[in-house]
């Protein structure tokens, strides 16, 4: 029983990237726009968080910083697909290389300029970052462990996501913006301000994913800068949205899920089965879902219709 | 589009389409992108307070400077320029195949099993075996997300993204499983092929720079000068008129994506062959992404890609040698190649569109 609780705190802890990554491309999705750059926003996120937290010694600032990077990056290719129509899958991809090539390149400049050769987290931030305990709650069996011993990130994830749920389903603005990704043209006739909107989601997710990536650097490698941090969980959170049938309180869900299925091999008797096979399960799950949700048509997915493809008023 | 006139609120400025440009034209307003974009990559150099002409330099000289510098740009543009052509394929027809990466992996994989377990084969039929296995790996592994779209509609894109992880994870097995090397002591890795299963060089480079140049040829032929590049461009453009017209599109689909594939297989049996000599988990190392860049930066011409190819190739020798000399990590090459397909893209919406201010929208003329 102890071990399974293991098992679930880990795959809370391993999924939380994916859980801000996820929720970030719902966000950009939602107005039609497939961004393939989620892995470079984190990837920037997770430089800006990180350094910041270096040089200022404040996680508060660092998570601003990493918000503000994912903002940054996400303008570009907001810039380029909303105003500029341009490909949205080239543009994506553009925005990964470059992300993560910044991020890296980053890295290695301050490395070459401390005076140790490494970087590591001042212990002030380390200690902010250490589980959140509160008196009482988390000193209870169980669900103490289960619901009361993560690092602030953790909780700060799932206010976000159910922040985003609230906000698309549960308002009208929301409504509106759900029309924008079902058919812009339809919503722009009912005057609802379609590349407004658009700016706002995919900038807003896009800090979104940057908060997820600062957790790639300052958690994961145990408060040292390693280079590729992020390390494709960009594509598993775009993956992931698909699983969550685009509700965010159901990534919350999935990405626990999935971070069970990145730290299961952890928990299994060594040997039955190929490590690889673990590793692989996340992608291999996610397209049986893909191919599941479309062999079931248009009735069962809950993709927004117009996905991928750019907004030009005159041709309306 | 009276609708206006209850609200005030008309936009300064609003996007019309223009006419097209001349070929000239364009080809200024992408050099000028170019240009700006290697403004923007020295202010970049600048800020970080090293000198933008003497970096550049430096990539340049690092690219050319010897005989040896510059066997291993090529060997960088090989895998970059066959992959792009792959993409080349399945973009012509407007079908998202992002999974250059698993389609080039697979592709190795195939042509691996020959290498290693028939490596006691004459020399030039194991080779032969090994290009047809790598076409057929990376053929059969782009088919598998053409199945999908044309029985279910499933999303391309997606799909293709999650093959590259399940490919890479299938070598990831065979390294630590049944093909781990018995002989290399903790480390799993897969054994170093035998002499007579790697691709021989010619000129100083592998071999895979002539199947290059063929391909190049190949594929510009083929989309250029063949009934089924046609269909192929008209599927692109209109799955619609394409039925019309009596194309089968089911069929043009399965075919163009198996080609599309099997070029990235042989891009990875090439790779597995000629470069590594081996097979391993970096064998496509973003290649497949980066050729996809490639590819649409040159708008789907196979001589331009060629070229563009080249080019990053340059980029990426030249920015190891800034690495050694600077003590600047290679990813430099990554930013300058994202800083230039920003421009590029941004370039490309005034080829086709123009801002029109507020006076000229009242008389709601078309262009």
């Amino acid at each position: 029983m102890s071990l399974f609780l293991k098992f679930l705190v880990a795959a809370v802890a391993a999924g939380t990237p994916l859980l801000f990554g996820t929720v970030g491309e719902i966000l950009n999705e939602k107005v039609g726009h497939l961004n393939l750059g989620v892995e470079g926003m984190m990837a920037l996120g997770a430089c800006a968080g990180f350094m910041t937290a270096y040089l200022t010694d404040s996680l508060a600032l660092a998570l601003l910083a990493s918000f503000a990077a994912g903002v940054l990056a996400s303008l570009i290719y907001a810039v380029l697909t909303v105003t500029f129509l341009a490909n949205q899958n080239v543009a994506g991809l553009t925005l990964t290389i470059f992300g993560t090539g910044l991020s890296n390149f980053i890295g290695v400049y301050m490395i070459s300029r401390s005076a140790e050769g490494t970087l590591k987290l001042p212990a002030k931030v380390t200690a902010a970052l250490a589980a959140v305990h509160i008196p009482g709650l988390s000193d209870a069996p169980v669900v103490g462990e289960l619901l009361f011993s993560y690092n602030v990130f953790v909780y700060l994830g799932v206010a976000v996501a159910l922040a985003a749920g609230w906000y698309l389903y549960g308002t009208k603005t929301g409504l509106n913006v759900q029309a924008i990704g079902e058919n812009p043209g339809a919503a722009d006739a009912a005057s609802i301000p379609v590349n407004k909107f658009k700016y706002i989601n995919l900038l807003l997710g896009g800090g979104i994913c940057g908060i997820g990536g600062a957790y790639c650097s300052m958690i994961i490698n145990g408060g040292v800068w390693l280079s590729d941090s992020v390390g494709g969980l960009g594509w598993i959170a775009v993956a992931l949205v698909i699983f969550a049938a685009w509700k965010p309180q159901l990534a919350i869900l999935g990405s626990f899920v999935f971070g069970g299925l990145r730290v299961l091999k952890y928990y299994v008797p060594t040997g039955a089965v190929p490590i690889a096979f673990f590793d692989m399960l996340p992608f291999l799950m996610t397209a049986l879902v893909l191919i599941v949700t479309s062999m079931r048509g248009s009735k069962g997915s809950h993709i927004p219709a117009s996905l991928g493809v750019n907004y030009f008023r005159e041709d309306r | 589009m009276n609708q206006n006139k209850t609200t005030s609120r008309e936009p300064l400025f609003h996007v019309v389409k223009r006419p097209e440009r001349s070929g000239r034209q364009m080809l200024l307003f992408r050099l000028g992108a170019v240009a700006l974009s290697i403004l923007a990559g020295g202010l970049f150099i600048l800020a970080i307070g090293y000198n933008p002409i003497e970096i550049y330099g430096t990539i340049l000289n690092g690219a050319f400077r010897s005989k040896i510098a510059v066997q291993s740009t090529i060997k960088i543009t090989i895998p970059l320029c066959i992959s792009a052509l792959g993409a080349t394929l399945a973009f012509k027809m407007k079908f998202w195949n992002i999974g250059g990466e698993g389609q080039i992996i697979m592709g190795g994989v195939f042509a691996t099993y020959f290498a290693l377990f028939h490596d006691d084969w004459p020399h030039l039929p194991l080779m032969i075996v090994c290009f047809l296995a790598g076409l057929i790996g990376g053929g059969l592994w782009g088919l598998i997300p053409a199945l999908f779209k044309v029985k279910w509609n499933t999303n391309e894109t997606l799909l293709t993204l999650m093959l590259n992880y399940i490919a890479l994870y299938i070598i990831s097995w065979l390294q630590n499983g049944p093909w781990r090397d018995p002989t290399a002591n903790g480390f799993p890795k897969i054994a170093a092929f035998a002499k007579n299963a790697v691709l021989g060089k010619v000129l100083g480079v592998q071999a895979g720079w002539i199947v290059m140049l063929v391909l190049t040829v190949l594929v510009w032929v083929y989309l250029k000068f063949t009934k089924q590049g046609y269909e192929v461009a008209v599927v692109g453009e209109s799955q619609d008129t394409a039925r019309y017209a009596g194309i089968h599109v089911k069929k043009v689909i399965l075919r163009t994506m198996f080609l599309s594939g099997a070029i990235g297989g042989v891009c990875g049996m090439l790779q597995a062959c000629g470069t590594d000599a081996t097979l391993s988990t970096g064998i496509a190392g973003g290649v497949g992404f980066t050729a996809i860049i490639v590819a649409w930066l040159c708008q789907l011409n196979p001589g331009m890609i060629l070229v563009v190819s080249f080019l990053f190739g340059v980029l990426e020798k030249g920015s190891g040698v800034v690495q050694s000399s600077y003590g600047l990590s290679t990813d430099c090459a990554a930013v300058l190649q994202g800083i230039i397909l920003f421009f590029i893209l941004a370039s490309e919406f005034f080829v086709r569109y123009a801002f029109a201010g507020r006076s000229s929208a009242k008389g709601g003329k078309k262009a």
